[in-house]
């Protein structure tokens, strides 16, 4: 059936237990993401690593409101891209969002997105797949702050 | 399949359904398509589609122009569909403007008042839409966006400020919640609640507006496919409609404007076809309603608005109300009985229509309407273009089923079984 192929264990486990939730300190940027098609919001906060010579992300804390997908996106996105440098977390962040948007075209690579495949299946469902990206766009924008800013 | 069609309101459903060819296909592997999205557009019986093939293959032209005999013909099948939504509505046909939906029929207002309040060049008839800053602009918690949006867009332009009446715990506007004074110039607000069902109390709305001066203008989207609606009995001055919600074409929208407020009021878009007079220093415009109708105006989708309107009005309204109100009751019924569903909005059918939103505690909306898909149920997830309204209730999201005249009581009664199963599948049962 499509549903399991959907929201598959991963999802809901993530969904059920988020990993990396609640707002933290210290935070070099925080973005605010609104699905504006259902009203979603994800509040996200990036810290960077001291050496400006080789970013990395130190630590990814959010709030969100909104459906299993989006919860739990954000979920394995804190996992996959903390403790990473800035570029590795966009080679994921990249790498996740193709295979988000490919409707079902791109089975996405374990190797660099490990849990983030189990979200292949949304990507068959054209208006899910904004749920899919809203943690991830949130981090991409707070990110592109910092930057800005330094 | 074989549905029992449950007869309400003495509608014969499955022969209404037989005119309607999409209800009969699949969705999401085999599954019957259990269609409860009628507040989002409706589906279009074969009848308004016969009529739009029709009038391209035979009567196709621009109307309003051109003397040839395809011409003459194609503005009398554009002007007959306009006496008919005349005679549907309880208005006569040069109050109806058509515009490309409901949407763009509030905004001819909103931008005929801006235009009003510049107060350069216009006859001095268009005083009475002029605001500023003083004045005030009155809609309610309860609005959907294109009712809400529009004013907001009127108050920044002109200075004038928005307030609105707040709506209360079991889905009504809250008429204790603001005192009307002498310096409101509009009051707009929603017939039929698109989230919570709810009707609001138009007669003592346009009472109190009328008591301070004010314009009424009323968001018809979710009354006149509905129910039995006659504009100039409830005494309003403006009201909108949008065709696709009354299973008619999309790109079609209708909008009502009492005569001697359209004889006074200025141009929204103007171009072509909507002048009286043309220089080069400066031109006239045409009396109501091609006033506001600039430009080639959509043609075979008025006329498939027409064809629409004869269908309903074969039916009577006040069956297909009768048969919405038997929906309703299945459905606040049905999902009463879930654990964890919260209905948002009125639970009784007391001045309520067939929007029924609820949320499921613990499954959000998005979640549960998935399931609902894999099941071939589609309803509306979201805030349904309501958001601030959401809001007020402290949820993101509700979901919404909404019915028309070919919705029967079998897939109503799916729904409860879909959200059970919702719920047993994330977890929460």
């Amino acid at each position: 059936m499509k549903l399991e192929q959907m929201y598959q264990e991963i999802i809901l486990d993530h969904y059920r237990q988020p990993h990396g939730a609640g707002l933290r300190e210290p935070y070099d940027a925080e973005t605010h993401h609104i699905n504006p098609t259902c009203g979603d919001e994800v509040t996200l906060r990036v810290k960077l690593g001291d050496d400006p010579a080789h970013p990395t992300v130190q630590d990814v804390s959010y709030e969100s409101l909104g459906c299993s997908i989006s919860q739990a996106s954000t979920s394995v996105l804190t996992d996959l891209v903390v403790g990473k440098s800035v570029e590795e977390a966009f080679r994921i962040l990249e790498s996740f969002q193709e295979m988000a948007q490919s409707r079902g075209k791109v089975p996405g690579d374990e190797e660099i997105i490990g849990d983030g495949i189990a979200f292949a299946g949304v990507s068959k469902y054209p208006a899910r797949v904004k749920c899919a990206l809203l943690g991830w766009m949130a981090f991409k924008d707070a990110v592109a702050r910092v930057k800005e800013e330094a | 399949m074989t549905t029992l069609q449950t007869p309400t309101a003495g509608l014969d459903v499955a022969s209404i359904r037989d005119d309607f060819p999409i209800l009969s296909r699949t969705v999401r592997e085999g599954r019957p398509l259990v269609y409860l999205d009628s507040g989002a557009t409706s589906q279009r019986p074969r009848q308004v589609l016969d009529a739009e093939r029709a009038f391209l293959e035979t009567h196709n032209a621009a109307v309003h122009r051109g003397a040839h005999q395809l011409a003459e013909e194609a503005t009398d099948d554009y002007e007959a569909a306009r006496s008919k939504i005349a005679v549907f509505t309880g208005a006569e046909p040069e109050e109806l403007v058509f515009t490309k939906n409901a949407t763009e029929g509030i905004n001819l207002v909103a931008y005929a008042m801006g235009n009003s309040s510049i107060r350069t060049g216009l006859a001095p008839e268009s005083e009475r839409f002029a605001v500023g800053p003083g004045d005030e602009i009155v809609v309610t918690e309860l609005e959907h966006h294109a009712n809400l949006v529009p004013w907001q867009e009127l108050c920044r332009r002109t200075g004038a400020t928005l307030r609105w009446y707040s709506v209360t715990e079991d889905g009504r506007i809250d008429l204790d919640s603001l005192e009307l004074t002498e310096r409101v110039k509009v009051v707009a607000f929603a017939h039929q609640s698109n989230v919570l069902g709810s009707i609001a109390p138009v007669e003592e709305l346009v009472r109190r507006a009328q008591a301070v001066g004010a314009l009424t203008v009323l968001d018809a989207c979710q009354s006149v496919p509905h129910m039995p609606v006659n504009l100039t009995e409830l005494g309003v001055d403006f009201a909108a409609f949008s065709g696709h919600k009354m299973l008619g074409p999309s790109g079609v929208g209708v909008l009502f404007g009492r005569t001697e407020l359209l004889d006074a009021m200025p141009p929204f878009i103007t171009g072509g076809s909507m002048i009286e007079m043309v220089r080069m220093e400066g031109s006239t415009y045409a009396p109501p309603p091609q006033r506001f109708e600039a430009g080639v105006p959509m043609t075979s989708q008025a006329v498939g608005l027409g064809a629409a309107v004869d269908y309903l009005s074969a039916i009577g309204m006040d069956t297909v109300f009768a048969h919405e109100r038997e929906l309703t009751k299945v459905a606040l019924d049905t999902l009463r009985e879930v654990e964890g569903v919260r209905i948002i909005g009125p639970d009784s059918l007391e001045q309520r229509g067939g929007a029924v939103s609820f949320v499921v505690d613990g499954v959000h909306a998005h979640d549960v309407g998935q399931v609902l898909d894999d099941r071939g149920i589609a309803v509306r997830v979201g805030h349904h273009c309501a958001w601030p309204l959401h809001r007020r209730f402290g949820i993101a999201a509700t979901v919404r089923a909404s019915f028309h005249v070919y919705t029967t009581v079998e897939e109503v009664a799916q729904l409860a079984d879909g959200v059970r199963a919702a719920r047993e599948f994330f977890g929460v049962a």
